[in-house]
């Protein structure tokens, strides 16, 4: 038992002193980029790169928002509703949403939809040689492949985790309005009243940290891999399992934060 | 020293361990510019690890690599990246960037490192792909292209940046016959006309006589023989003439 947990300890180790390696290598390495007067990645990579994070994502992560808005917004309703305090349903459900859900929910689609593709993809050229040629021919694989991803998901996980705030809202009024009878207006009126702008920077301070942890594993898991076509498959399963577990362990730590910094 | 016989690779005392699985034991040869090294040895004996550390993808446990005497193990990462510019590799899968074109392949070198404009990276492309005979498979994608084209491609890709060294890693493996000859051909072709140094790590006997201008076999992590073609055909060293004879008596039995 102990050295069961002895392993799994260093082996925890051992990825996360790999991880940093990583980050700071492809910083380093756009560092002397900059320092050498090109640009560190092309803009086409990553523009493709958003395409696929940003504008590929807004369905699903609608989709997602809505529903559970919806649903939250009827559940906590008719508990509210035996004590005669349904009103508080725009409160609670936009508040929850902005600080919780949205950031939450978008880190667990993005995790499994482009976590694993960032994986699957990294995990098929590095097992074809393809990362090892790309090194070889003094290109710097991290810098070239790393970067546009991770700045991708970087840069669109705060704008997703928006389109889900708002998508909640509007599921829960809308289902406020047709079973709770509230109305948008006073749907509306609640929200701007209740929600605060520290509730907003946690929400979009947190999705920062949540696409970062998404980018970094799945690039890690992905650049790793061992083993071929069954490798790829294991890294991406792993790559899913670690991100959408890190951004849940990460999310408790960062409540906690805010509500002991920023009551 | 003149510029024609200066070593344009030396490999000192060389070592290199994986875990516990000891690799290489101490590799030490030099190549010459515009010398063709094939280098011969047993399946898993360390041929392609050892064109892996000339490259520095792999650190050596000990000892140096000089190209254009400077130690590959000790530069630092950006002063790496330039060296390499001047070593071209051919892989032995090809590695071509599978969601590239061919053309696309061929530029990504230029396009990353050089200050070339686009009408001028093509020109080098069309050059590039004439070299090797693929002239009309340009807007291919390597899924779509056979092993040997993808080798030349391969070999296309390496030469785009105008190397001083080309490194094969089992270059006509898994060929036919008419493909061999062609990949044969363009290493002689590069030594003679553009005065490249080529590596070449091959079990492919006809082709490295083909090729070579110097021969070394590598057996139980040393190399055993260094020599011209001519000295390997004559050696008395168990392995090797056992090696020859194999191939020999297999040409043999194919005939």
């Amino acid at each position: 038992m102990i050295a069961k947990l002895g392993t799994l300890t260093v082996s925890i180790l051992q990825g996360l002193s790999s991880v940093v390696w990583m980050v700071r290598e492809t910083v380093s390495e756009i560092a002397e980029r900059i320092a050498s007067h090109r640009t560190p990645f092309r803009w086409e990579d990553f523009f493709y790169q958003c395409n696929r994070v940003g504008v590929g994502s807004v369905p699903m992560v609608v989709l997602l928002s809505v529903f559970v808005g919806l649903t939250m917004a009827l559940l906590t309703g008719y508990q509210l509703q035996s004590f005669g305090l349904v009103t508080l349903v725009p409160a609670v459900v936009s508040v929850s949403f902005t600080r919780e859900m949205g950031p939450l929910f978008t880190g667990i689609v993005l995790a499994s939809r482009i976590g694993a593709a960032y994986t699957a993809e990294l995990g098929a050229m590095t097992s074809g040689g393809e990362v090892d040629a790309i090194e070889g021919m003094g290109i710097g694989a991290l810098r070239y492949l790393v970067t546009p991803r991770l700045l991708a998901i970087l840069c669109l996980t705060p704008c997703l985790t928006v389109i889900a705030v708002l998508s909640g809202i509007l599921g829960g009024a809308f289902i406020s309005s047709l079973m709770l009878q509230i109305s948008f207006g006073y749907f509306y009126d609640q929200v701007m009243t209740n929600l605060l702008v520290k509730d907003l920077m946690a929400g979009i301070v947190k999705s920062f940290l949540f696409g970062g942890i998404i980018g970094v594993i799945a690039c890690y898991k992905g650049l790793a891999v061992r083993g071929g076509a069954v490798g790829v498959g294991i890294a991406t399963t792993s790559s899913v399992v670690s991100a959408i577990t890190t951004v849940i362990i990460c999310d408790s730590f960062c409540n906690v934060f805010i509500v002991i910094f920023f009551p | 020293m003149s510029a024609g016989t200066a070593k344009l690779v030396e490999m000192r005392d060389v070592k290199f361990q994986f875990a516990d699985k000891v690799i290489l034991k101490g590799i030490d040869f030099s190549v010459q510019a515009q010398e063709v090294l094939v280098i011969m040895g047993l399946s898993g004996g360390g041929k392609s690890t050892l064109l892996s550390i000339l490259m520095g993808l792999l650190k050596p446990s000990a000892g140096s690599v000089l190209f254009k005497n400077q130690d590959m193990t000790k530069l630092s990462r950006s002063k790496l990246n330039e060296a390499r510019t001047h070593i071209g590799m051919v892989y032995q899968n090809a590695a071509l960037i599978s969601s590239m074109t061919v053309r696309e392949n061929i530029g990504f070198p230029l396009d990353q490192l050089s200050d070339k404009t686009d009408k001028e990276i093509g020109a080098v492309i069309d050059q590039k792909l004439e070299l090797v005979g693929l002239k009309d498979a340009g807007d291919k994608l390597p899924s779509e292209l056979s092993g040997g084209m993808q080798k030349r491609v391969g070999l296309a890709r390496a030469l785009a940046l105008d190397p001083e060294l080309v490194l094969f890693d089992e270059p006509t493996a898994g060929l036919d016959p008419i493909n061999t000859e062609t990949i044969d051909d363009l290493i002689i072709q590069l030594r003679e006309k553009q005065k490249v140094t080529s590596i070449i790590v091959t079990h492919e006997m006809e082709s490295a006589f083909a090729v070579a201008t110097r021969m070394a076999f590598l057996y139980e992590g040393k190399i055993t023989l260094e020599g011209t073609p001519e000295q390997f055909r004559h050696s008395d060293i168990p392995i090797v003439s056992k090696f020859l004879s194999s191939y020999s008596k297999h040409e043999s039995a194919k005939e």
